[in-house]
């Protein structure tokens, strides 16, 4: 399957790729890692006159903490979050779901950033920066600003960004001691993308109960899902099973989705409430609270 | 549309090539080189029998355009062979019956030559998570994972 024809832009500089965006409108389309745009093209479901590929601009793949945040470059490629140190012992809940993204060769080219601004529902990296509570930093011709990961999805496939926007990087608040979260996702196999998925992210105060709680849900309807009321009802309370049982039900009432090959409707909605409280007892048990 | 003059190293050999933005980099390598031991599959990026790997990394070549490849060096199953000698894991799908019908296994080749370059005493887990993105339809993976684990031997 060959993609229709295109014109191929490479920046080496962001103010270059933004200037691209202006001059091209919604003709043209960032290329990240690809691994989602070009099938689309490929299998004609959409087609750009322009590609700006970003792939060689520096310094967009940075991973590290400063300024009590982690801060993740856009162009990072999933199989670099995969093998960092930092997010494997400090941010379990990506350390978790990044080998259940695609597979291994998939994730050498994938990118943080084209994941979360592809918006796509199916995948896995916007329910986590719900979870995390995460700002998305987006540059345009007017400049800098940051967008939250909860007012970042508009509808299917549709964002924040403008179309003369690139999103250059995620920014997480640094998680407080005793914090933990944890990522579960149902699937069929390897590629697959979730029949459920729940990302949870959780404090714990001095005296055992819950101080904060973020909870998203992957391909749960068009856009991805944070579960505000299980997450609000969770906070104060003490982490019991009846607790962490009514805080999945109430998460799983928010899921929404739509009954394709990996199950029916009733069925996604119940992996989810049973993942949702997995997940609260896998991040409830990192963040040393019980 | 705009044509692209680019330049690549194939299995250590300088090459040039005119591409159309839209060119897949499986194409240049098959139809422009003419290497054809790089096979396209499924092309949707889920086979994994097109992969090569590209700047030390293995990807699949179905879903990465030429362009995206200029200036890289580029590694295909037809540069493993090395002044006649087969690289480990060709020796090593030979001798442990690693294929059947054969049409997965240059890319499995090359992904689990990446692999071994990185960690030469994988585990049976590491293997099978290295080859998820590479299915046989033939060989249920058994033979594949004895065939690595013997290149993983000789490259000890």
């Amino acid at each position: 399957m060959i993609p229709a024809a295109f014109d191929y832009h490479c920046p080496s500089s962001l103010d270059e790729a933004i200037g691209l965006l202006a001059r091209h409108g919604s003709e043209a389309k960032v290329l990240s890692g690809g691994m989602s745009l070009l099938p689309v093209l490929k299998l004609r479901l959409g087609s750009f006159a322009h590609l700006v590929d970003i792939g060689r601009i520096p310094g967009l793949d940075a991973i590290r903490e400063e300024n009590g945040f982690l801060t993740i470059g856009a162009m990072t490629r999933q199989a670099a979050l995969e093998r960092s140190e930092l997010i494997r012992t400090r941010y379990p809940i990506l350390g978790d779901a990044v080998p259940l993204i695609a597979d291994p060769l998939v994730r050498n080219r994938g990118t943080v950033g084209g994941n979360l601004a592809n918006g796509d529902p199916a995948n896995d990296q916007p329910a986590i920066m719900l979870a995390l509570g995460a700002t998305l930093v987006a540059r345009g011709p007017k400049g800098e600003r940051s967008i939250a990961a909860n007012q970042f999805y508009k509808a299917l496939y549709t964002t924040a960004l403008a179309p003369d926007e690139i999103l250059t990087q995620i920014r997480i608040p640094i998680p407080p001691p005793r914090s933990g979260g944890a990522y579960l996702k149902l699937k069929r196999k390897t590629g697959d993308f979730a029949a459920a998925a729940a990302a949870v992210q959780v404090t714990v105060a001095g005296n055992g109960s819950i101080e904060r709680a973020g909870i998203g849900l992957t391909n749960a309807g068009p856009t991805p899902v944070e579960a505000t009321d299980a997450a609000k009802f969770l906070v104060g309370k003490a982490p019991d099973e009846k607790t962490i049982a009514e805080a999945a039900r109430m998460a799983a009432a928010k899921s929404e989705p739509s009954a394709d090959r990996r199950g029916s409707v009733e069925y996604k909605k119940e992996m989810a409430r049973v993942l949702v409280g997995r997940a609260l007892h896998k991040a409830l048990a990192r963040a040393g609270g019980k | 549309m705009a044509k692209h003059r680019i330049s690549v190293a194939v299995n250590g050999t300088a090459r040039e090539a005119e591409v159309e933005s839209r060119l897949l980099l499986v194409h240049l390598i098959r139809e422009v080189f003419r290497l054809t031991g790089t096979h396209v599959g499924c092309d949707t990026s889920h086979c994994g029998a097109c992969t090569v790997i590209l700047d030390g990394v293995p990807v699949k070549s179905c879903t990465v355009l030429a362009v995206q490849a200029d200036g890289c060096k580029i590694a295909t199953v037809e540069g493993l062979e090395q002044g006649g000698k087969l690289h480990p894991v060709q020796e090593g799908f030979t001798e442990k019956h690693g294929l059947q019908c054969g049409f997965c296994t240059p890319g499995m080749l090359m992904t689990t030559s990446a692999l071994l370059e990185r960690n030469n005493n994988p585990s049976e887990q590491e293997i099978r998570e290295a080859i998820s993105g590479n299915l046989c339809r033939c060989t249920g993976y058994v033979n594949i994972v004895r065939a690595v684990q013997y290149a993983a031997e000789k490259m000890r």
